[in-house]
């Protein structure tokens, strides 16, 4: 049995390799919450809590890179103007308190289907930076990267360094749909990026297939109706997703069913102050 | 076996921080959680379990003045934090403005979630002394009370700003 609590990057790697069977804990949201209901018993722990290196955000390049230790309530309270949807997806994660531990490196890590910034992440095509003592860096893009509710393609000596996005010119926006405000796991949330420097909508949607899905047909039609000048039509037409649904409930008490995708792209698609409007909405309807 | 002092094989040892004091935890297993080793080893019953997975809020703690659920913190990472509980708010014995103003507003019903609430009001009026209702509200969304008292309880919160500014020390 054993606890690496280590300050440094280097100091983390060096006890993932000695002891790859160790379970990473940042937050611990989720990881706490399985050994409590007993689910996992550890027998060894690399805490990442006191990482300098994973705290860091840049934005300096054209990218944006967020360390994976960045908390949501970080997000939430500092980088909103940097990154408006990711801190939309974070306002919506439980509760203050899970909002100031929980960490973008866990929502990916984690990899489940109603992880609430996986929309986000997964609309900007975000690429994962996992790093191993041995191999140095690897990146991936998060459809590469999530393979399955609650699997990914990490290895067991490699942790989530960091995690990349474009910068993007445009507005953003995220909508949630759960039984109430606040504390809610996603029954079917939506994250939309008007991408204008490449004249393209980018949408990601979670909780409604086993990994996040990018409706690209849908986001394709757009362009080309853009490209023809049929902008005028202000017809709805909602996005098909393009893989069929099958949630898997990420904890036991939710048992509340997924509405089709297709309601929720319709109220994403409304003007942000519309209802499922992850930002105004909690604002004007405030829990509990 | 286990006793005091010698930790078992696959036991660990470790000291916590606990609003100012040092306790020292003997021999304790890995996995357990931080509102775990406060109210069965360390004998500070004051932090509640209701759920153990992050959702209701009765176990609220600050984490190095951070407000979070003691039951998402994994005890053995806690070593070199400064951990402060509903033990912590008032001197023993002393309440805190905000737990009088909780008695004074009647904002107590079954009083289970109350000191899950009162270490977030805490939280809260220390960063952001004249937070608005709907501030407040978001504040204490974590915090469930199933005697859905929450007129009461964001009356006392209101009550506590009121006597601040009107003078009273914090």
């Amino acid at each position: 049995v054993s606890i690496a609590r280590p300050t440094d990057l280097d100091g983390a790697l060096a006890a993932l390799a000695e002891r790859p069977d160790a379970n990473l804990l940042a937050g611990g949201t989720d990881l706490q919450v399985e050994i409590n209901l007993g689910h996992r018993r550890p027998d060894a722990i690399v805490a990442l809590r006191r990482v300098e290196e994973l705290r860091a955000h840049d934005a300096s390049n054209g990218a944006i890179e967020l360390g994976a230790g960045v908390t949501y309530g970080t997000i939430e309270r500092d980088l909103a103007d940097l990154v408006p949807g990711l801190a939309m997806a974070s306002r919506t994660v439980g509760s203050p308190q899970i909002r100031n531990a929980g960490t973008i490196g866990g929502n990916l890590g984690t990899s489940s289907p109603a992880g609430d910034c996986l929309p986000w992440l997964a609309a900007l095509d975000a690429e994962v930076v996992l790093v191993s003592a041995a191999d140095g860096e690897r990146v991936l893009p998060i459809a590469d990267f999530i393979t399955g509710p609650k699997r990914n393609a990490r290895r067991d000596d490699e942790l989530i360094r960091a995690v990349r996005v474009p910068r993007v010119a445009g507005p953003q926006h995220v909508a949630k749909v759960g039984p109430r405000n606040a504390m809610v796991i996603s029954v079917a949330s939506l994250a939309i990026v008007v991408d204008t420097d490449h004249r393209r909508v980018r949408v990601g949607m979670g909780s409604v297939g086993p990994v996040p899905v990018r409706p690209t047909a849908a986001e394709d039609a757009r362009q080309r109706r853009a490209r023809l000048g049929l902008d005028d039509d202000r017809r709805r037409r909602p996005a098909r997703a393009s893989r069929p649904p099958a949630p898997t409930p990420p904890r036991p008490s939710t048992t509340t069913a997924a509405p089709p995708p297709t309601a929720v792209t319709r109220s994403g698609c409304s003007p942000p102050a519309a209802s499922g409007g992850a930002w105004d909405d909690r604002r004007h309807h405030a829990c509990p | 076996m286990t006793d005091a002092t010698t930790p078992a094989p696959d036991a660990l040892a470790y000291d916590l921080t606990i609003n100012g004091r040092t306790h020292s935890v003997p021999s304790a297993w890995l996995g357990e959680s931080l509102l775990y080793v406060l109210r069965e080893r360390l004998g500070l019953p004051g932090s509640k379990n209701a759920c153990d997975q992050g959702e209701c809020g009765s176990c609220s703690i600050q984490l190095d003045g951070q407000l979070v659920c003691s039951c998402c913190v994994m005890a053995a990472d806690a070593v070199d934090a400064e951990i402060r509980t509903v033990e912590g708010v008032a001197p023993e014995g002393e309440l805190s403005d905000v737990q009088q103003a909780f008695l004074d507003e009647g904002a107590v019903q079954c009083g289970f979630c109350i000191p899950g609430l009162i270490v977030s009001v805490h939280d809260l009026l220390e960063k952001d002394p004249t937070a608005d209702q709907l501030t407040v509200r978001e504040a204490i969304s974590g915090n469930l009370c199933r005697c859905t008292g929450y007129g009461r309880i964001l009356q006392a919160v209101e009550t506590v700003q009121e006597r601040r500014a009107e003078g009273g020390a914090a």
